[in-house]
C-alpha cells in the first residue's frame, strides 16, 4: 500500500475475486465470504463499484443479478478484450482520475496488464480482499448524504448520457430537454462536511486545488468578511447533489474569489460557469471589480480558461499562481437551458 | 476540408444559433452576451489544438480571439506559421 490516494472507484475483476470458482465452469459460483458487506460497506461510503472480467456477459450479468448484487455496479466491462481498456472505459465514464481506481484481481497478469497501461490506477491482489473495508484509501473523512446515494446519481447520469447519445441536434438543445435548477445559497452548518467533500475531491473545475477541513469552512461560514456558498444542481432525472463551492471575501473596495469549484459531474450539464456568473452578478450591486484566485494543478485547465473566457484577466502571476480581474462591466447572463434559483436568505 | 469550414463546422455543431436557418457568417460574434460555457469553451480550445496540431499559451485564451471565425483563423495562423499560405 505504497500509495494513499483517495480510492473513488473499486474495479472488481469476477472469477476467483467476487466468486470462489470459474463460472463458465461451474454455474453455482458462490461469493467469497464477506464480500457482499465489504461492497455494501463501501457502496455506503460513497465509493463506487465497477467490473472489469474477462467473462460472457450475459451469463455474468445474469449470476451478479441472482447473487442480488448486480445493482452496486456501474459502467460494467464483461467482455474478453484487454482490462486495460476495460479501466479506461470506466475511468473515461466516470470522469474521475486514473488514481482514484482502484482495480482488484486474483492474476498477477491481469494486475500488471492494467499496471504498464495506467501506471497511476492502484492495483490489489484479491486475496487482499478482506482489508478494504480497514484500508485509509477507502475511508474517507465524513460520509454524507451525498456519498450513500452516490451510486444512484451516477446511475442516473448513466440514462442521460444514453439518452445525451440518442439525442441528434445541438448539445445546448438536449440541455434545454433537461429542465436543470440550479439552486445557490449560503452553506449552513449541514452542508460543511460536503464543503469539505468536495474540496477534496474536485480537481477539474477547481480554481486552487487548495482543501479546506470542517473547522475552517466553519469558520468562514460564521464570519461577516466571507460568504460561503454551495449549489445544488437537479433536472428531470434526478437530483445531481451538492456539487459547487465557492469561497468569497467581501471587502470594501472589491470581492475576492478564493475558493470556487465544480463536481466533474455536472462539466457536461454546460453548469460550470453558472456560479461564476452568479459571484459576478453579486459583486457588481455592492464592489468595484472581483479578483479571483487561480493555481494551476496541472488538473484544472478547464477552470482556467472558464476565467479567462468569462472576461477575467491575469494581472498578477507568481509560479503557478495567479490573480484575475473582472472590472464587472460587461456580464453574462445565466444560460437559458438552466433556471437559476437563490436562496431569499441572499435577497436581502 | 478547409479550416474555415472545419471551425464553422464545428461552431454549428456545438452551439444552437439564434438566427435559425442562417448560415453563420465569418465575422458574426458568436459568443456575444451568450453566456460561455465552461465545456464548450474547453472543447472549442481542444479543438484547435488538436485539429490545427498548435499550442495555446495562457496570453492566447483570450475570449477575443475565439468569438468570430475569422478571428479564429486568424489565432491559428499565427500560431502555426506554417499555415501562413492556406486560408
Amino acid at each position: 500500500m505504497e500509495s494513499r490516494k483517495a480510492v473513488k472507484c473499486v474495479v472488481w475483476d469476477l472469477d476467483h475475486t467476487l466468486w470462489d470458482e470459474v463460472l463458465l465452469e461451474s454455474a453455482d459460483v458462490r461469493p467469497l465470504p464477506g464480500i457482499r458487506e465489504i461492497i455494501a460497506e463501501l457502496d455506503r461510503r460513497g465509493i463506487l463499484h465497477s467490473i472489469a472480467s474477462k467473462n460472457d456477459h450475459d451469463a455474468a450479468w445474469a449470476k451478479l443479478e441472482e447473487l442480488g448484487l448486480a445493482e452496486y455496479f456501474i459502467y460494467p466491462e464483461i467482455h474478453w478484450n484487454a482490462k486495460s481498456g476495460s479501466i479506461l472505459n470506466i475511468q473515461r465514464e466516470l470522469n474521475i482520475g486514473m488514481d482514484s481506481i482502484l482495480f482488484v484481481d486474483d492474476q498477477a497478469f491481469e494486475l500488471e496488464e492494467v499496471r504498464s497501461a495506467h501506471p497511476d490506477v492502484q492495483c490489489m491482489n484479491a486475496a487482499l480482499y478482506e482489508k478494504l473495508t480497514e484500508d485509509p484509501r477507502l475511508m474517507p473523512r465524513f460520509v454524507t448524504a451525498d456519498s450513500a446515494r452516490r451510486r444512484s446519481m451516477y446511475q442516473a447520469d448513466y440514462i442521460r448520457k444514453r439518452e445525451e447519445r440518442a439525442y441528434e441536434g445541438p448539445s445546448e438543445r438536449f440541455l434545454a430537454d433537461l429542465g436543470m435548477k440550479f439552486t445557490i445559497a449560503e452553506a449552513e452548518e449541514e452542508d460543511l462536511q460536503r464543503a469539505e467533500e468536495l474540496t477534496i475531491r474536485t480537481n477539474q473545475l477547481n480554481a486552487t486545488g487548495r482543501t479546506y477541513d470542517y473547522e475552517e469552512l466553519r469558520r468562514f461560514m460564521e464570519s461577516d468578511e466571507y460568504l460561503l456558498l454551495v449549489c445544488e444542481l437537479e433536472d428531470r432525472y434526478g437530483s445531481y447533489g451538492k456539487i459547487g463551492l465557492a469561497l468569497v471575501r467581501r471587502l470594501d473596495t472589491h470581492w475576492r474569489l478564493n475558493m470556487l469549484l465544480m463536481s466533474c459531474r455536472v462539466m457536461s450539464r454546460g453548469a460550470g460557469s453558472v456560479l461564476l456568473t452568479y459571484i459576478m452578478q453579486e459583486a457588481k450591486r455592492d464592489a468595484s471589480y472581483l479578483l479571483a484566485d487561480f493555481r494551476d494543478t496541472g488538473r484544472n485547465r478547464m477552470m482556467n480558461i472558464s476565467f479567462r473566457f468569462s472576461g477575467f484577466r491575469e494581472v498578477e502571476s507568481d509560479g503557478d499562481s495567479y490573480v484575475f480581474r473582472h472590472d464587472l462591466e460587461r456580464l453574462p447572463q445565466f444560460p437559458d437551458y438552466i433556471d437559476v434559483r437563490t436562496a431569499e436568505k441572499m435577497e436581502q | 476540408m478547409e479550416d474555415r469550414e472545419k471551425i464553422r463546422a464545428f461552431i454549428e455543431d456545438n452551439l444552437t444559433l439564434d438566427s435559425e436557418g442562417a448560415a453563420l457568417a465569418d465575422d458574426d460574434d458568436y459568443f456575444a452576451l451568450r453566456f460561455v460555457n465552461s465545456l464548450f469553451a474547453m472543447r472549442l480550445v481542444d479543438f484547435v489544438e488538436c485539429e490545427f496540431d498548435i499550442e495555446l499559451e495562457n496570453e492566447d485564451l483570450d475570449l477575443k480571439h475565439f468569438s468570430t471565425v475569422n478571428r479564429l483563423l486568424a489565432l491559428i495562423e499565427r500560431k502555426s506559421p506554417a499555415r501562413g499560405g492556406q486560408v
